[in-house]
């Protein structure tokens, strides 16, 4: 473990991706979370074990099967592969596993693109329920302010961010709603690389004119 | 030791039968008991009886080819297969892939201590009598969180169930992981 995580995920939202019902770029968020956190991993698998009680509880009685689905199964089975063999899969300083498969390599493999003011953003291929980015904000520069429609959760990779009330450094996530208007900042003694979601899209307020949003796809 | 005890555990056995020995009567058992409940979670999830059905055994055929990946000290075995069932799901119904934690693999060798795996399987028997005695509209509310796609903003805070228990619990294999990783 790295430094102490002091902002984690909801419980709401470790529940739900125990249960399966987030937007991909949720589960993503979820999952890249947990990579670094030990106390969420715990909640999530606490919330798997609701759901194995669920599942076992379930009547089953009433459920038939295909006659033959036993052999069926077995066959299956025996046709099978065992298990996929495990390549030790590469490891990155700044993206925790579950990003590699996203960025499709490490960090340097992301594909910048800028949206103005030193910052730039790399959309990750989600399905379209909901939307993930990497951010990278210049050390000592201002996120442009902007206003949420849905949930937007922020997690720091690299660096860190303060905003009015509180100071985010690697791991620590930021869950925000539709009443907060924030205006982060870049701590300045690194660039600061986070990983965004966002099941809206995001109203930039001022600094970045609306043809500029259409093109970023923010 | 009570009586719903001795059945996770001996799920447990039943699994680590199928691990070690490629046991199909241990695994006859297994299917019995949770084919058909896995067959009726992806009904209810929106699949029909056929798609179900297929994709119930493939969850089962899972099981066994994974057998090495099941951890006792840190599941039972009903939510090991509930997590196998989740992910086809979202894999089979809606057509995404499922970002997963970067993996805490145990290794094979270094089995886990059978205190902490009758501590995690007891607790997970408190869980599931918990549940069993909720007031019906709340059972029905923690069903409907895992059986469908009801939003869950009420839900986690659902009181009385004894989670952190078992929480504390996990916490404490994942440590000895870490710890064993190093």
């Amino acid at each position: 473990m790295e430094q102490k995580i002091t902002h984690h995920l909801t419980d709401d939202i470790l529940m739900a991706y125990a249960a399966g019902t987030l937007p991909e770029a949720f589960n993503l968020m979820v999952a890249t979370h947990v990579s670094l956190c030990d106390e969420c991993r715990a909640v999530v698998e606490s919330y798997d074990a609701l759901g194995g009680e669920v599942l076992d509880q379930a009547p089953g009685n009433d459920i038939a099967l295909t006659p033959g689905s036993f052999a069926a199964t077995m066959a299956l089975i025996a046709g099978g592969t065992p298990d996929e063999i495990r390549t030790p899969r590469m490891r990155d300083a700044v993206l925790p596993q579950p990003l590699l498969d996203y960025v499709g390599g490490g960090f340097d493999n992301v594909k910048w693109r800028s949206v103005g003011m030193g910052v730039k953003q790399a959309i990750l291929p989600t399905s379209k329920d909901a939307s993930a980015r990497l951010l990278y904000i210049p050390a000592g520069a201002a996120m442009p302010d902007h206003g949420h429609n849905g949930i937007e959760m922020t997690m720091v990779l690299q660096g860190a961010f303060q905003d009015e009330d509180d100071y985010f450094a690697r791991g620590d996530v930021e869950v925000a709603d539709s009443d907060m208007h924030h205006t982060p900042v870049a701590d300045i003694h690194e660039d600061c690389i986070c990983l965004a979601v966002t099941d809206a899209p995001l109203r930039f307020q001022g600094l970045l004119p609306k043809i500029a949003q259409r093109f970023a796809r923010i | 030791m009570k009586d719903s005890d001795g059945k996770r555990m001996q799920w447990v056995d039943h699994m680590i039968r199928i691990r070690d020995h490629q046991d199909q009567a241990a695994f006859a058992a297994l299917f019995g008991h949770f084919a058909p409940r896995v067959k009726g979670f992806l009904m209810k999830s929106g699949a029909d009886a056929s798609l179900a059905e297929e994709v119930a055994q493939e969850v089962m055929a899972t099981c066994w080819h994974k057998a090495n990946m099941f951890d006792p000290a840190r599941a039972s075995v009903a939510t090991w297969i509930f997590t196998i069932a989740r992910n086809r799901k979202i894999d089979v119904l809606r057509k995404q892939r499922r970002p997963e934690p970067e993996d805490l693999a145990w290794g094979p060798e270094e089995e886990p201590d059978q205190a902490d795996v009758m501590a995690l399987q007891q607790e997970s028997e408190q869980l599931g009598r918990a549940i069993a005695e909720l007031p019906p509209a709340q059972r029905e509310l923690i069903q409907k969180a895992y059986f469908g796609d009801l939003s869950h903003s009420e839900i986690a805070d659902q009181t009385g169930l004894p989670l952190g228990t078992i929480k504390s619990r996990i916490r404490l294999a994942l440590e000895r992981l870490r710890h064993a990783m190093k």
